[in-house]
C-alpha cells in the first residue's frame, strides 16, 4: 500500500505515510486514510519519509486534508521531507498554511 | 462458434465434425491448406482446427496466411497432428498456431480446449470493444478541446503577446494543460503580463483559465494595475474553485517610463530579470498560489526591480525546468540558469532557451506542457505604437459635466480611483480613442499628489539605483500611518467643434512643492536630463495637454487638454500642444 495510517495511543494524532510518488495515482487511498478516521483527531502528521516525489495535485490533496481538518485552525505537520519534496513545498508557499519540518 | 476444420483424411475429418457439431458449433470443412486459407477469408470462422500435414499447402504455412488475413482479430488456432516430437510440436506454435491436439483425438479434452479458447476470443473482443471505445472518445475528447478552445481564444484573445518586444513559447492546446499567457498595454503605456498554471489537467483546469482571462483583460484595459488585477483573481478562484485546484502565477508589471518592474510570484519557478549588462535577479516565489488564501488573508506585496531598456523578463511554468530527456533527467532550475548565465550580450535569452531545451530533449518541438515568455524592456513611448483601436461613432453621451471627487485617509492607502475616473472621462462619447493620454494625466497626477504631496517623499530616492526599493517601502509604511489628508480631483468637460476639452484639476493637502524649480524645466530640456523623476512627469503633462498650471504653493495642479475626433479636419491632429507657464 503507498498510504499507511497509524493512531497515537490516545488516538488524537493521525500519521498519515505516503511511500513512493504523492500525486494523482493516490488521490483516493489518500483521502481515505483521514475521511474514515472517527472525530477524535485532533492533529495530523503527514509522514513524507519515503515519499520520492510530489505534484502539485498532491499539494491539492495536502490542501484537501486542511479543509477537513478545520481549515484555518488544522493542526497539520507534513514532516521528514527530502530536498526535492522540501523544494516544491516551498516554491508554493506551504509554510504559510503547513507546519514543515 | 463457426469452427473451420482443415484435415486432408476424410475419415479424421469426419470423426471431428460430428464432434464438434455434437458440441453445438457449425462447421465450416476444408480438405487441404490452400482451401482453408480461402475458406477463412470467405466465412470468417471464429476458431480453426488445423492438421499439419496436409497437400498443396501444409498446416504451418496456411497457419501463416490465416494469421496474416486474421490482422487484430484474435482467431484461436489449434493444430491436429500426430506427429509428438517437442521439436515438431513447438513449429507448429512458432508458425503461428496457438495450441495443439494429438490425434486419436480425445472428446473431453477437446471440447475443454475450444471452451477455453471460446473465453480467451470473448476476452479479447472485450478488451478490442473498449479499446475502440476509448480510441473513439478520446477522438472526441480532442475535438471537443478544438472547440472550446476557439471559445477560449475569443475571450483570452492573444492580447499583445504579438508586440516586438514580447518573445513566447504556448502549446495552442496549453490551456488544457493548465498553462495560461496574457499580455496587455495599459492605458498610460506600459505593459502586464500573467502566467498561471492550474493544478490538474484538461477541462477544469480551462474552466478556470475563463474567468482569469475575463478578469485580466478587462481590468487591464479600464486602468487597473497588477495588484487589483490580482486581488480580483484570487478572489474569483478561491470562490468559484474547489478546495485542492488553485493556480501558480506569476505577474509582471512593466513600466517603461519610469524603467521599473513590479513582479509577485506565487508558486512558479524563479522568473528572472536578465540585465544587458549580464547582470540577473531572480523572481522568486514568495506567495501561496492564487485560489488557496480568503481574500482577506491574500497578499499582493510585490517586488519591485528597477530596469533599463534592454534587459529582459524570463517567465516560465515548471514544465520548462521539469522537461526530461531520454534518460528522464530534468533541465532544472540549474540549467535555465546556466543558460542565462553564458548568455552573450547579443543573445536573446528566449532563442537560447529554446536551443538548450531542443539539445536536453533531443527533439526539434518543445511538449505540450510547458509555457515559455520573455519581456523585454523597451524605451518609453516605443509601446504607444501598437495597433490602433477603431474610433467609435459619436453617440449621445454625457458630454458637458462637473464632478469632484474625493479621497481621505484609509480610503487613499486602499483604493486605487484611476479606473473609475477614467471611467467617468470616458463616457464622453468619441473620448475612448484618447484613453491612453487621460490615463497617463490622471495617474501622474494622482501619483504626484499621493507620493510627493500627501505623503512627502522625496523624488530623489527614485533616481539613486536601488532606490526604488526603498522608495516603495517607504511609501506603504507611510500610507499605513496617512491621517487628516485628502486628495481631490475636480473633473469638467465642456463639448467643442468635433471634440472638446477636459479640465482636470488635482488638489491635495500636502505642503506643496518647490514647484517653481520645475517649471523652469521646460519641455525643450531634454527628457532624461537631471531635472529628477517628479520634473519628467510635469514634462509629461505639459507635452500633453494645452494648459499646465501649478497654483501656489504646490498642491494644486491643473490640467486643460483638448481633443479631437481622429479625422476630423485639423492640422496634426487631437490636441495641439501650447505650452503654458505655471502661475
Amino acid at each position: 500500500m503507498p498510504i499507511e495510517t497509524h493512531r497515537s495511543d490516545d488516538g488524537s494524532t493521525l500519521t498519515i505515510c505516503v511511500d513512493g510518488r504523492f500525486d494523482f495515482s493516490t488521490h483516493q487511498a489518500f483521502r481515505d486514510a483521514y475521511e474514515h478516521s472517527d472525530g477524535s483527531v485532533s492533529c495530523y502528521v503527514v509522514d513524507l519519509s519515503d515519499t520520492t516525489y510530489l505534484d502539485s495535485s498532491a499539494l491539492g490533496m495536502l490542501l484537501l486534508l486542511r479543509d477537513h481538518a478545520g481549515g484555518d485552525g488544522a493542526r497539520i505537520s507534513i514532516e521528514n521531507c527530502n530536498s526535492d519534496v522540501r523544494r516544491i513545498l516551498s516554491i508554493s508557499n506551504f509554510e504559510q498554511l503547513f507546519s514543515i519540518g | 462458434m463457426k469452427v473451420l476444420i482443415a484435415e486432408d483424411s476424410n475419415s479424421d475429418r469426419l470423426i471431428l465434425v460430428r464432434l464438434i457439431s455434437g458440441l453445438g458449433h457449425s462447421v465450416i470443412e476444408a480438405s487441404d491448406g490452400t482451401e482453408a486459407v480461402n475458406l477463412f477469408r470467405e466465412a470468417q470462422p471464429d476458431l480453426v482446427l488445423l492438421d499439419a500435414l496436409m497437400p498443396r499447402m501444409d498446416g504451418m504455412e496456411a497457419a501463416r496466411q490465416i494469421k496474416a488475413i486474421a490482422g487484430e482479430r484474435l482467431v484461436p488456432l489449434i493444430f491436429l497432428t500426430s506427429l509428438t516430437g517437442a521439436r515438431d510440436l513447438a513449429r507448429c506454435l512458432d508458425a503461428g498456431g496457438d495450441d495443439f491436439l494429438v490425434k486419436p483425438y480425445n472428446r473431453v479434452v477437446l471440447e475443454a480446449k475450444i471452451n477455453a479458447f471460446n473465453r480467451m476470443r470473448a476476452m479479447h473482443q472485450a478488451l478490442s470493444d473498449q479499446r475502440d471505445h476509448i480510441r473513439r472518445q478520446h477522438l472526441q475528447i480532442l475535438e471537443e478541446q478544438r472547440t472550446a478552445r476557439r471559445v477560449f481564444d475569443n475571450i483570452a484573445h492573444t492580447g499583445c503577446l504579438d508586440a516586438p518586444n514580447i518573445r513566447h513559447h504556448a502549446s495552442p492546446l496549453s490551456v488544457f494543460n493548465g498553462d495560461v499567457l496574457f499580455a496587455a498595454q495599459r492605458p498610460g503605456g506600459g505593459t502586464l503580463v500573467f502566467l498561471g498554471d492550474f493544478t490538474g489537467h484538461g477541462l477544469p483546469a480551462a474552466i478556470g483559465a475563463m474567468p482569469v482571462a475575463e478578469i485580466f483583460y478587462g481590468m487591464a484595459a479600464k486602468g487597473f494595475g497588477a495588484t487589483d488585477i490580482l486581488t480580483e483573481v484570487n478572489r474569483k478562484l478561491r470562490r468559484i474553485m474547489p478546495v485542492g485546484m488553485f493556480c501558480c502565477g506569476l505577474m509582471i508589471e512593466a513600466d517603461f517610463k519610469y524603467g521599473s518592474v513590479r513582479a509577485w510570484n506565487g508558486g512558479l519557478p524563479d522568473a528572472w530579470l536578465v540585465r544587458s549588462s549580464g547582470d540577473r535577479v531572480p523572481i522568486s516565489s514568495r506567495h501561496l498560489p492564487l485560489g488557496v488564501l480568503e481574500p482577506e488573508r491574500f497578499s499582493v506585496s510585490m517586488m519591485v526591480i528597477d530596469v533599463s531598456p534592454g534587459d529582459w523578463l524570463v517567465l516560465m511554468t515548471d514544465g520548462f525546468p521539469e522537461a526530461r530527456n531520454g534518460r528522464g533527467e530534468c533541465l532544472g532550475e540549474d540549467g535555465v540558469e546556466s543558460v542565462l548565465a553564458k548568455l552573450m550580450p547579443w543573445h536573446e535569452p528566449f532563442e537560447a532557451l529554446l536551443a538548450e531545451m531542443r539539445e536536453h530533449t533531443g527533439l526539434p518541438d518543445l511538449a505540450d506542457d510547458l509555457t515559455l515568455c520573455c519581456l523585454q524592456i523597451i524605451e518609453p513611448g516605443a509601446s504607444e505604437s501598437l495597433p490602433g483601436k477603431a474610433p467609435e461613432s459619436v453617440l449621445s453621451g454625457p458630454a458637458d459635466w462637473h464632478c469632484v471627487y474625493e479621497l481621505r485617509d484609509r480610503t487613499l492607502a486602499d483604493f486605487n480611483p484611476l479606473p473609475l475616473l477614467l471611467h467617468i472621462c470616458l463616457e464622453v462619447p468619441g473620448l475612448r480613442s484618447w484613453s491612453g493620454e487621460i490615463y497617463t494625466m490622471l495617474s501622474e497626477l494622482y501619483n504626484n499628489a499621493l507620493e510627493h504631496g500627501v505623503l512627502a517623499l522625496p523624488s530623489a530616492w527614485k533616481t539613486s539605483p536601488g532606490g526604488f526599493s526603498r522608495y516603495y517601502q517607504e511609501r506603504s509604511r507611510r500610507l499605513e500611518q496617512v491621517h487628516g489628508h485628502h486628495i481631490r480631483f475636480s473633473l469638467s468637460h465642456q463639448p467643442g467643434e468635433g471634440g472638446g476639452t477636459l479640465t482636470i484639476v488635482c488638489e491635495d493637502s500636502g505642503d506643496g512643492f518647490d514647484y517653481a524649480e520645475y517649471t523652469a524645466a521646460r519641455s525643450d530640456v531634454p527628457m532624461a536630463s537631471a531635472t529628477g523623476y517628479a520634473g519628467r512627469g510635469l514634462a509629461i503633462l505639459r507635452r500633453m495637454a494645452r494648459k499646465l498650471r501649478v497654483h501656489s504653493p504646490g498642491n494644486r495642479v491643473e490640467v486643460i487638454y483638448d481633443w479631437r475626433l481622429p479625422g476630423t479636419a485639423t492640422s496634426g491632429g487631437a490636441a495641439l500642444p501650447t505650452n503654458e507657464d505655471s502661475e
